[in-house]
């Protein structure tokens, strides 16, 4: 029976007269590769703020490794992020004037103790060892988008959490941060990406679609997952 | 990695930082250059107040006792004198060094071209080795400085010459080069003074011609004394009621400070049968004026370094704001507020410190001009000042911090990463 990592029960999120997330239950096992789709405005970004214990629901809870985060104060919030959760942005936030490296080390820095030849082995597993000295404006999209994976999985985090993020990547781009995801799910990283793309959706394990803040559907892609990665990934990393 | 974040952070914003420092440089350089002319400003306003005569008179204490009992002034009123050889005795106090000048009266009446006049016997000059071999130059003309006069002031050895105060000269049609007869003996006009006061309708004469004049060998009658004094507290005050009043530490404190009282005690331990009395309006006028003028350097102080910290928070927010998005990614990768609050106020204070130091150099330099410009020396350099500098560098820069701090505190990762 695999181990429950994390789960939302009856999660509400309100602002003012707005309900951006109503009354969701969801539960992720350690592992999985879930994708959350769904249309602008549709609650995926305040879901992965909650999950990524960068905000918390204004009711229900959300259970995250066996510890309801919502109610923990910011100051903890920042520690359960720090440990559990790596994340990836679609627009890369990558710090400007640090090096690919040094841009992993600042989040070992902030995790433990900077180590700059396993910041190294993170940028290989990426494929960007030779590009570890080079500045984010020197690398392409997708090479910022890798090293930002590299960034969110230095730590070792429980999930890696995804903010659209092939959304500024080209299409090849986009099939080698999908192959990269793949590696890692093989390696038991649990998987949360929030998507536009149908095509980055479909290769995830599972996939919740979200409307109006609600799951209106979940959907098992354990039958086609294999297929679907084997056409987007082409295993180029 | 800290240091690595910051020295990147410094390169990369450097003209926001060069525009921090030069903030601070003007602070700082303006607080050094107040402080230090304020604290070596005491010694210069006195030397300048100097101008307005001597703050110390000292008299027989009989002659003292009538004055103060009866308000009666000059000779008869008491045949009880100083002696001329203690006059010198006066640099030899504990404040010997802050005594600048002072001169030996004695007055007396005498018969000018008929009618009876005041004279005054003095020090015009007087030029002495002292005996620990000090060279003192000092007398009269130094003590009064205001005088307008016509002819020429008279020397130390002028024992055949005199001036007369101007209502005198022309109440008598006296002019320079004149002859005049007094008591008998002649004496050539050598300038004619004008004081404003009750001295334009007296003889001026040297010491030894008025003793001889007035068959007072020896005898000065009172001694007017110039000297720097610190301005009154409650110390001072207390022990000018009666020094036997203070505890052996308030003494000490008291003693080895110069108070106007403090330097009238110790006149009156080696002047025997003397009695030193400021000059109270004089003494207090200095008080006053030195207090005033330390006042407006600490407001000029306190002012500049509102308006550093004014414009260094300016600066400091806008480049938080500027860099929110960094900022909000440090908190999202794990930082609590206070690494990030930490990070910013390392740049900021290395900001400032590189700008302190400059500053403080430069505000030496704003010291000595003014010290030239205004008081024709230079301004001594108090090292203490290098530490109130620096407490007042970190208070600005972290009083000036505080609106960026507050936005850090607030800034929510999830309102500066998605941007969509």
């Amino acid at each position: 029976m695999p181990k429950t990592i994390l789960q939302l029960q009856n999660v509400s999120k309100i602002y003012g007269n707005l309900k951006a997330l109503a009354d969701i239950n969801l539960s992720v096992n350690a592992g999985d590769w879930l994708s959350i789709m769904g249309p602008s405005g549709s609650g995926k970004t305040t879901m992965i703020n909650i999950i990524g214990c960068m905000d918390t629901p204004s009711t229900g809870s959300v259970i995250l490794d066996g510890t309801d985060i919502s109610k923990e104060n910011a100051a903890n919030l920042t520690r359960i992020r720090r440990d559990k959760i790596g994340l990836i942005f679609q627009q890369f936030h990558l710090i400007s004037y640090l090096t690919a490296v040094e841009n992993v080390m600042v989040a070992q820095y902030y995790h433990s103790m900077p180590d700059e030849e396993e910041a190294l082995e993170a940028l290989a597993k990426v494929g960007l060892a030779d590009r570890a000295n080079h500045l984010p404006a020197q690398l392409s999209g997708g090479e910022q988008q890798r090293v930002c994976i590299a960034r969110a999985l230095i730590n070792s985090p429980q999930i890696l959490l995804g903010d659209e993020p092939t959304g500024n990547l080209d299409e090849e781009n986009e099939g080698i941060v999908v192959d990269i995801f793949r590696r890692l799910h093989e390696e038991g990283v649990t998987i949360i990406v929030v998507t536009h793309d149908p095509e980055v959706g479909d290769v995830a394990q599972r996939k919740i679609i979200l409307e109006h803040g609600r799951i209106v559907d979940d959907i098992d892609q354990s039958a086609t997952f294999g297929e679907a990665l084997r056409l987007k990934g082409k295993g180029r990393v | 990695m800290f240091l690595r974040m910051i020295t990147k952070t410094l390169i990369r914003q450097k003209s926001k930082m060069i525009m921090i420092a030069f903030t601070v440089v003007l602070g700082v350089s303006l607080s050094t250059a107040m402080m230090n002319v304020m604290l070596g400003v005491g010694d210069k306003v006195n030397r300048e107040l100097k101008v307005y005569g001597a703050n110390i008179t000292v008299r027989h204490k009989d002659a003292a006792l009538m004055s103060d009992l009866y308000g009666l002034e000059g000779q008869g009123v008491n045949d009880k004198f100083l002696r001329e050889d203690d006059v010198l005795k006066l640099k030899s106090i504990f404040w010997g060094f802050n005594i600048l000048d002072f001169a030996p009266i004695l007055e007396g009446r005498a018969n000018l071209n008929g009618s009876e006049v005041s004279i005054i016997g003095t020090w015009p000059e007087k030029h002495a080795t002292l005996p620990t071999g000090e060279e003192l130059h000092t007398g009269l003309k130094s003590l009064r400085t205001w005088w307008e006069i016509s002819g020429e002031w008279l020397n130390e050895d002028d024992n055949n010459s005199v001036m007369i105060g101007n209502l005198l000269a022309s109440q008598k049609n006296i002019h320079v080069n004149d002859t005049v007869t007094i008591d008998g003996k002649t004496f050539n006009v050598k300038g004619i003074f004008n004081d404003g006061g009750n001295d334009d309708s007296k003889v001026l004469m040297t010491l030894p011609s008025a003793q001889k004049l007035l068959n007072l060998n020896g005898r000065v009658s009172d001694i007017e004394v110039s000297a720097l004094t610190t301005p009154d507290n409650d110390l001072a005050r207390k022990a000018a009621q009666d020094p036997r009043s203070l505890s052996p530490e308030e003494y000490e404190t008291w003693y080895c400070t110069a108070y106007v009282s403090a330097i009238c005690h110790q006149i009156q331990e080696v002047i025997e049968d003397g009695v030193a009395k400021p000059v109270r309006q004089v003494a207090e006028s200095e008080g006053t004026i030195l207090n005033k003028t330390t006042l407006l350097m600490i407001l000029i102080t306190i002012l500049s370094s509102i308006g550093s910290a004014l414009a260094i928070s300016n600066l400091i927010t806008a480049s938080v704001i500027e860099r929110s998005q960094e900022l909000g990614l440090l908190k999202a990768l794990g930082a609590y507020n206070w690494q990030i609050v930490l990070l910013v106020l390392a740049e900021v204070m290395i900001t400032g410190i590189a700008g302190g130091v400059v500053g403080y150099f430069m505000g030496i330099g704003f010291a000595q001009i003014i010290g030239q410009t205004v008081f024709g020396s230079y301004i001594e350099i108090a090292r203490m000042v290098i530490l109130i500098v620096a407490v007042i560098l970190f208070l600005v820069t972290l009083i000036g911090s505080i609106p960026a701090i507050r936005y850090l505190m607030a800034l929510k990762p999830t309102e500066v990463l998605h941007g969509k």
